[in-house]
């Protein structure tokens, strides 16, 4: 059995699907990409495998049990957002809710829980900002907690919702380089949710491409192709390489986004 | 001319202390209650909703006084009505802040309404909007005992999750925390300590108690352990400083109180610029 099962799910609203009959099986230590359009039911889908989105049909399963029973094995790195500026409270205590902050009672002064809190910080080369309020954090270091609050329980599986954006180019490739390092050093599955394959290109197994309701599973060769994606988006689509790097063109023409071209 | 010892006035004040007893313990544990919900009215940003609560909570003491029911249990009706509403239908803070400033004109009119076909004595009108000091008998100082028991517990218990929730709730979320519960609960309790307040500083300056001690903690630290210790502590110098202060005078005890928290801000704000120029260098 797989870490992830999904099988035949699907997600729509109203009248709009998002997507439909997805069947995705993800192994310890895979790297996922999940591209797709703003408004492609990306952020959806991680919380379907959260258990906190019910799907309109099919059915997910996470370590052997139905999707949200286990979410204790699962990292989460939520998508950035604006709102927690000024929010008064030091980073080694936020990052120590990764770890037990659904309890009850007081987060009582804990030797053990300080140490993996500090450890997880290091891991993420944040260690120097444990005392520091998260308020005060720039975008890069904000990301930084967060993925050192998702692996504080070492978890089977990192779900990472467009952990680079509103980040530059260096602290993109530094994020991802950061959680492709969890990834080998706990075994753990990652899906990381993108708008931009480049900054993770070296280091995605397979890559599951949303639009228009319309899905496509598989290796990055097999997906980031011209003819793969004109199909996806019922639209001409180009996919351009050059130097290691792919090119999208024409998708947001269709779309009427303004994501980056990059893809 | 403005005679000051209306104002201050310590004469006779060895045999005032003992007739005010009740009224320094219902103010010691308010400040208590106080400065820990306001932690988290700062953290999840509750502050215009603290008002609106205490207006609503104004205005169900107003109903019941006129109707010759217990005041305090009016106090206690309004405030949860209000809390009600604003949790169960504000979860988004736009919203809040829409259906806060929907209700308090509202509450403030019926509050009015109440006390001005109230036939008994002015000062028991005044009292509701601008708080008394004398006013504490020992039912009250029960009540006041049951909310803070009540509140405290609550605290004690969510206190984690809570936090967590107010960091992230979606994080929280994921890892288990029913947010839009622990949210509903906790403005629930918010409305018990506003209810609390209402009684004592009066329904006009319930911010000073459960907003202003929180705000000056926060100013000096970010701990999870001095934050809260902070808030309590100004909250407490706040509310015994300013009974005591008002013990003298003839006006109510609510401009004391008021002052000493607003005081404390301001040091608290001074001594963080302080810092942050040492910071800087």
């Amino acid at each position: 059995m797989s870490l992830l099962d999904i099988r035949a799910a699907s997600l729509g609203f109203d009248s709009r699907v998002l997507w439909s009959d997805l069947n995705l099986s993800v192994e310890p230590g895979e790297f996922i990409a999940l591209i797709g359009a703003n408004g492609s039911g990306k952020s959806m889908l991680l919380k379907a495998i959260l258990g906190t989105q019910p799907l309109s049909s099919g059915s997910i399963s996470f370590a052997g049990k139905p999707a949200g029973q286990q979410n204790h094995l699962i990292g989460y790195v939520p998508q950035h957002r604006n709102s927690d500026a000024g929010l008064p409270l030091r980073v080694i205590d936020a990052v120590r809710f990764g770890l037990d902050g659904h309890r009850l009672g007081f987060s009582l002064a804990n030797k053990d829980a300080k140490k993996r809190a500090l450890a997880a910080l290091r891991e993420v080369d944040a260690e120097h900002l444990a005392n520091e309020p998260i308020g005060k954090l720039s975008g890069g270091e904000m990301q930084r907690v967060r993925v050192a609050q998702a692996i504080m329980s070492e978890p089977k599986l990192i779900l990472a919702d467009e952990p680079l954006s509103a980040l530059d180019l260096k602290h993109q490739q530094r994020v991802s380089e950061l959680i492709n390092e969890q990834r080998e050093r706990l075994g753990s599955a990652v899906i990381f949710v993108t708008h931009d394959l480049n900054p993770i290109i070296d280091f995605v197994d397979r890559v599951v491409y949303l639009a228009q309701g319309r899905h496509s599973i598989g290796t990055t060769d097999e997906v980031m192709r011209s003819d793969v994606l004109s199909k996806l988006y019922g639209a001409e689509i180009d996919v351009v390489r050059n130097q290691g790097r792919i090119l999208v063109l024409g998708a947001h023409d269709h779309e009427h986004h303004e994501d980056e071209e990059w893809a | 001319m403005i005679d000051f010892s209306d104002i201050f006035n310590f004469s006779d004040y060895g045999q005032l202390i003992p007739l005010v007893a009740n009224s320094l313990w219902a103010g010691a544990l308010l400040a208590l209650i106080g400065g820990l919900v306001g932690v988290f009215v700062m953290h999840r940003e509750l502050s215009f909703a603290v008002h609106g609560i205490s207006e609503l909570s104004f205005a169900g003491a107003a109903i019941f006084l006129l109707l010759g029911l217990d005041v305090a249990l009016g106090s206690v009706a309004g405030s949860l009505v209000a809390a009600a509403i604003i949790a169960f239908l504000g979860d988004r803070a736009r919203d809040r802040n829409s259906i806060v400033a929907v209700l308090m004109p509202f509450g403030l009119g019926i509050g009015i309404m109440a006390l001005s076909l109230y036939p008994g004595r002015a000062a028991n009108k005044f009292g509701l909007l601008t708080g008394q000091i004398v006013a504490v008998d020992d039912p009250k100082l029960t009540t006041m005992v049951i909310t803070a028991v009540v509140v405290l517990t609550a605290l004690v218990v969510l206190w984690r999750p809570l936090t967590f929730a107010s960091l992230d709730g979606e994080v929280a979320g994921a890892r288990g925390v029913n947010t839009r519960w622990i949210g509903i609960v906790f403005v629930m309790l918010l409305g018990l300590a506003v209810a609390a307040a209402v009684q004592i500083v009066g329904a006009l300056l319930v911010l000073a108690l459960l907003v202003t001690p929180a705000a000056a903690a926060l100013r000096l630290s970010s701990s999870q352990f001095w934050v809260p210790a902070l808030s309590v502590l100004f909250a407490l110098v706040s509310m015994l400083g300013g009974t005591l202060l008002a013990l003298g005078g003839t006006l109510p005890i609510s401009p004391y109180v008021t002052t000493i928290s607003f005081l404390i801000y301001l040091v608290a704000r001074l001594v963080q610029h302080q810092r942050s120029k040492v910071v800087t260098r």
